[in-house]
């Protein structure tokens, strides 16, 4: 186990480091209003992270990463374009018995910048693969681009309602493949829902919420007459043809290095033109990657990669992995343009940015200096 | 000596006494009426606590008691990763309870989780606040609507009383134990057919964290032979 002080001394060398590239040294407060949080992460992140009350100022959390109150700040008035360094403890719960740390040091960089977003996605990929690299550490990248999968459902052929519901869970895999199982006919319609589309072509919405009982409650009888409209137009929705389903299918396994990827992409891209513009620019990404040093030919890449509960990212997606595999990621960020438009109150830039975590790395580094003994 | 935890009063409390009973181990209220003191009868080295039965997760944690009766659902709510804390050594075949998530009958549009998230999305836009269950099983609730990949909710803390909190416009829609749906079907709520979170009963609990004496453990292994339930190997 290392000493807190070292994981410090690192995660503030990182930033430091960070600094020397031409990012600017920000701090972020450690007690954070929860409301902003809760209302982008729902009721997960009270599983995740600390919450207090304060009372005067209501809930509070212990600040869970720094990237949602550095883009407040940036928001709030920051130079345009801006780069960022920042190192700090955050706090997560953790629900196993176990060695994980629920307090930790991150050191991280964001760039906030309009231009060439397939630059800023690469150099923040190649800063921390540098800097992992410096500290004699051989880490496992994987990439990804949720950006891609975004396009691919906008450009299905189907209902917007149907898109919107995919799109919503697009970072929960598994409601959203049981969504697509169910647009695309591989689910049959549950045998509630069946009885339901029957009784409503016989009677108004108005007339089963009548003979359901007493109605309570505050959900009106205008909304849940408009959801029994709605869903007995999307039962006369045709399923998503095949040929378009089997490729969103393949879309969500896909795997390979980044160059063979970007061959298969352009292969189904005649087949779903809405994904071509984010392939072009997956395209521009590995070029500008190649530009910074990185051997393109064999970065993995996994279209599903980043798609988990409490993110945010729409775009660009990586992480650096040790070879424990019980290990959390040693580095991890991504692209969060759409974060920025929510937090900015009608303001938003494009933005990616990246974190590391210190006291793994400090490990790691004590591990390879051990397991390099006689 | 080792301290067995039983709750202290009403149907859970004779009912433990009568499965122990029905084992050749008797448990009994000692001392004055109103009094929480027992006695154990059949087997030497084993103490009677009684306590709430809501505690008795706590106190198995804790490690103050050795073993403890209490409901499935008490321990998967208030003990982190309860494995790692608690052991169960037998099911005790009552005190059945169903945790639920239960919404109005006049929701004809909802009948599964699939339903209740779609409409915890359209409620938001409606009303700009997340949809509310009110519980009192946060974790286990969370877990698995998590789990489920349900989002745009929330839950409200209710404590009691929880089938009126959707009346009371505090809640859209509850997750609470019930055994038979009366109570349900008097507020004009309705299950949700596929929201089974957990089936509780009331369970006989091995504390890990309690301190295991050679003694304790002659102890234990010959009450269990008694009970006829196997130890799990530590």
């Amino acid at each position: 186990m290392q000493k807190p002080s070292a994981e410090r001394a690192i995660s503030d060398r990182l930033a430091a480091w960070f600094t020397d590239q031409g990012a600017t040294l920000v701090e972020a407060d450690i007690l954070l209003p929860a409301e902003t949080l809760l209302d982008l992460y729902g009721e997960d992140i009270r599983a995740r992270a600390y919450m207090t009350v304060d009372p005067v100022q209501g809930e509070m959390m212990l600040r869970p990463d720094f990237t949602v109150p550095v883009v407040q700040q940036h928001m709030a008035g920051g130079a345009d374009p801006a780069i960022y360094a920042y190192s700090g403890a955050v706090f997560r719960k953790q629900t196993h018995a176990g060695d994980r740390p629920s307090e930790y040091h991150q050191a991280g960089i964001e760039i906030f910048r309009r231009d060439m977003p397939e630059d800023s996605d690469a150099r923040v990929f190649a800063l921390i693969a540098q800097v992992l690299r410096d500290h004699g550490l051989t880490l496992r990248p994987v990439t990804g681009d949720i950006g891609i999968l975004m396009a691919a459902v906008r450009g299905l052929a189907t209902t917007d309602r149907r898109k919107q519901a995919l799109l919503r869970h697009i970072w929960r895999p598994q409601r959203f493949r049981a969504l697509l199982d169910r647009f695309s006919g591989r689910a049959p319609l549950p045998e509630a829902r069946k009885h339901l589309l029957d009784r409503l072509a016989k009677g108004s919405p108005a007339d089963l919420i009548a003979q359901a009982g007493t109605f309570t409650g505050l959900r009106s009888e205008a909304e849940i007459a408009a959801r029994a409209q709605a869903l007995t137009e999307d039962a006369q929705t045709p399923p998503l043809n095949a040929p378009e389903a089997a490729l969103l299918y393949d879309l969500l396994s896909l795997e390979a290095p980044s160059r063979a990827a970007l061959s298969h992409l352009r292969g189904i891209a005649p087949m779903l033109p809405a994904i071509i513009p984010a392939v072009d620019r997956f395209a521009v990404r590995l070029d500008a990657l190649a530009a910074h040093g990185i051997d393109t030919e064999t970065l993995p890449f996994e279209a599903s990669h980043g798609r988990t509960s409490l993110e945010y990212y729409d775009g660009f997606v990586f992480s650096f992995h040790a070879d424990d595999p019980t290990l959390p990621p040693v580095a991890s960020g991504g692209r969060y343009d759409a974060l920025t438009a929510v937090l900015g109150q009608g303001k938003s830039i494009p933005a990616v940015g990246g974190v590391i975590r210190a006291g793994l790395m400090a490990r790691l580094m004590g591990d390879q200096i051990l397991g390099d003994g006689p | 000596m080792i301290k067995i935890g039983v709750p202290s009063k009403g149907r859970l409390m004779e009912k433990t006494f009568d499965w122990f009973g029905a084992r050749g181990v008797t448990l009994r209220l000692a001392g004055a009426e109103r009094e929480y003191s027992g006695a154990v009868d059949g087997i030497d080295g084993v103490e009677l606590v009684l306590l709430s039965a809501g505690e008795i997760p706590r106190e198995l944690a804790a490690g103050r008691i050795h073993l403890g009766v209490t409901g499935s659902d008490l321990v998967r709510e208030k003990l982190a990763d309860w494995p790692s804390q608690v052991a169960e050594l037998a099911p005790l075949g009552f005190g059945h309870a169903d945790l639920i998530i239960a919404v109005p009958v006049s929701w004809i549009d909802v009948d599964t989780l699939d339903d209740l998230d779609a409409v915890a999305a359209a409620f938001r836009k409606a009303h700009g606040f997340r949809l509310r269950i009110a519980t009192k099983y946060h974790r286990l609730v969370r877990d698995f609507l998590t789990t489920h990949g349900v989002a745009d909710y929330q839950l409200v803390d209710s404590q009691g009383a929880t089938e009126g909190t959707v009346k009371n416009l505090t809640a859209e829609a509850i997750a609470d134990i019930t055994s038979s749906g009366e109570t349900l079907r008097a507020n004009h709520l309705k299950i949700l057919s596929d929201a089974d979170i957990h089936a509780s009963q009331a369970v006989l609990f091995l504390s890990h964290q309690a301190e295991w004496t050679a003694d304790g453990r002659a102890i234990l292994a010959a009450l269990a032979k008694k009970l006829r339930v196997t130890v799990p190997k530590t």
